[in-house]
């Protein structure tokens, strides 16, 4: 009951974005609020108790369960992991994100289709169960700083590639990410923009993902996140675990090395 | 997807004779090209090939990378070349209904993959521009456009005298590279987002004296 409360809160102040109700500080001061107030409540914590089940249960064709999945760490290693991804790995000869990193694990452990997973839909099937993972493994990782590797040169490479893909003007209305997010103090509406070209400081940007969104009621992870922002660049679809959402990640994290990480957070 | 990495690294890595150093920039600007087309997908009404940039956007995209502007000849060429695109209103009215412009400029919507083609496209112009004061959820990418038309001293927008803001103004809306060859702004007219009627919309939300814009 009290969590539903708040959510109806929470969704009257989501939906007022654009109505003039109050004085700007005022809206900003209300949502700063009711973002204090649902700390204690996060409804990620739900998806984080569904993904730690994930992780030990035994699923897919073989039978297995993820506890032998290599995230970077060793098989096995959870704490720690999340702020060290992207990363490469030896044994696919790719730099991979968490995400795409799961998806090699329910694949190779657990038999899972990880082409069909890739082409579903978030918030579909499988997707459900790759989010939970994800908001349970970043948790894991709660208050921790970034400290992405980059001494092998795949993952330089891929720094420098995302940095090209952040910066790549395009589509019918010439929009990059630098549109929105390469310069301090900007707002689209009454939404602060955080500047990622450069660190934007604990748990925000990156370090905020994955998060609760109250204004549509469900959980993102990052991967989910740049797609979103990708659709509203009016970019084409950004194939789930792609290079490109890849490398960017990186270029992010990077730029982030050394903030900590609040995931999963709770935005509007 | 998988399989496509390793063949990328494995022509980069014969391009670099088994050095374990990061490419050059070219070689870097052909590797990002690959990925994008790699990752990338048709969805919806957006087509992959929106992704094709033209002389534009490379050499701002690439500045941009650098981290320093445009050479001034560079700039003056690519400002020629966007304001060759811009066309007069087809009736000469340059000034529409400010009450139909400040629907545009609320507008966002239109050209996503989740849009249809039937989806009326929007201006975008709140999420970057403060314009009647009155609406206080703006976005501060762009300069403020409040009392653009009074600022600029245009009491009668069909006269000889605010000819030449009028105009500016048109070019601008429908070509801003026209005027700054690596603007933030879209290019509404030039790239189909807008057409002449919802322009001259939005022109006489900024320029029309009755407009509260310029109360």
């Amino acid at each position: 009951m009290r969590i539903a409360n708040k959510l109806v809160v929470a969704a009257v102040l989501a939906s007022s974005g654009m109505v003039v109700w109050a004085q700007k500080n005022a809206a900003v001061q209300a949502i700063e609020e009711y973002r204090a107030m649902l700390q204690d409540g996060n409804p990620a914590d739900l998806f984080e108790a569904k993904g730690e089940g994930l992780w030990k249960q035994k699923r897919g064709p073989k039978n297995a369960t993820l506890e032998q999945c290599d995230l970077g760490k060793g098989p096995g290693v959870v704490k720690g992991v999340f702020v060290e991804l992207p990363r490469f790995f030896a044994d696919t000869g790719r730099v991979q994100d968490l995400e795409s990193r799961l998806l090699t694990c329910m694949d190779t452990l657990q038999g899972l289709d990880a082409a069909a997973i890739a082409k579903t839909s978030f918030g579909k099937g499988e997707q459900v169960n790759m989010t939970a993972l994800a908001t349970w493994i970043a948790a894991e990782s709660k208050g921790m700083k970034f400290a992405l590797p980059q001494a092998h040169v795949k993952e330089k490479t891929f720094y420098e590639v995302g940095k090209r893909l952040f910066f790549q003007r395009a589509g019918p209305h010439d929009f990059s990410c630098a549109s929105c997010h390469g310069e301090d103090d900007k707002r689209i509406r009454l939404q602060d923009l955080p500047n990622l070209t450069k660190n934007p400081g604990d748990g925000v940007g990156v370090a905020a993902w994955p998060a609760y969104r109250v204004s549509n009621g469900q959980m993102w992870g990052m991967q989910q996140r740049l797609n979103d922002c990708y659709r509203q660049q009016r970019f084409p679809y950004p194939g789930f675990g792609s290079d490109a959402t890849i490398a960017l990640g990186v270029y992010l994290g990077v730029n982030s090395q050394g903030s900590a990480s609040v995931a999963p957070a709770i935005k509007r | 997807m998988i399989h496509h990495q390793k063949v990328i690294f494995l022509a980069l890595a014969v391009g670099l004779a088994g050095c374990a150093s990061v490419p050059d920039s070219a070689s870097l600007d052909k590797f990002t090209a690959d990925i994008v087309k790699a990752s990338f997908r048709d969805e919806g009404i957006v087509k992959a090939s929106v992704l094709d940039a033209d002389e534009t956007n490379r050499l701002c995209s690439e500045a941009d990378v650098a981290g320093k502007p445009l050479d001034d000849a560079t700039a003056k060429r690519v400002e020629a070349l966007n304001l060759k695109t811009v066309k007069a209103p087809p009736n000469g009215k340059y000034l529409g209904d400010w009450k139909e412009g400040e629907k545009i400029a609320q507008n966002g919507r239109g050209l996503t993959y989740t849009d249809s083609a039937k989806t009326v496209n929007g201006g975008n112009c709140y999420n970057c521009h403060k314009i009647d004061q009155k609406e206080i959820s703006f976005g501060t990418i762009g300069p403020s456009l409040h009392n653009y038309g009074k600022l600029r001293g245009v009491a009668d927008p069909s006269s000889a005298e605010a000819k030449p803001v009028v105009e500016y103004t048109w070019g601008k809306i429908w070509n801003s590279k026209a005027y700054n060859a690596c603007s933030n702004m879209p290019r509404a007219g030039h790239m189909g987002i807008l057409n002449a009627a919802q322009i001259a919309d939005v022109m006489a939300l900024l320029l029309d004296p009755k407009s509260p814009v310029n109360q």
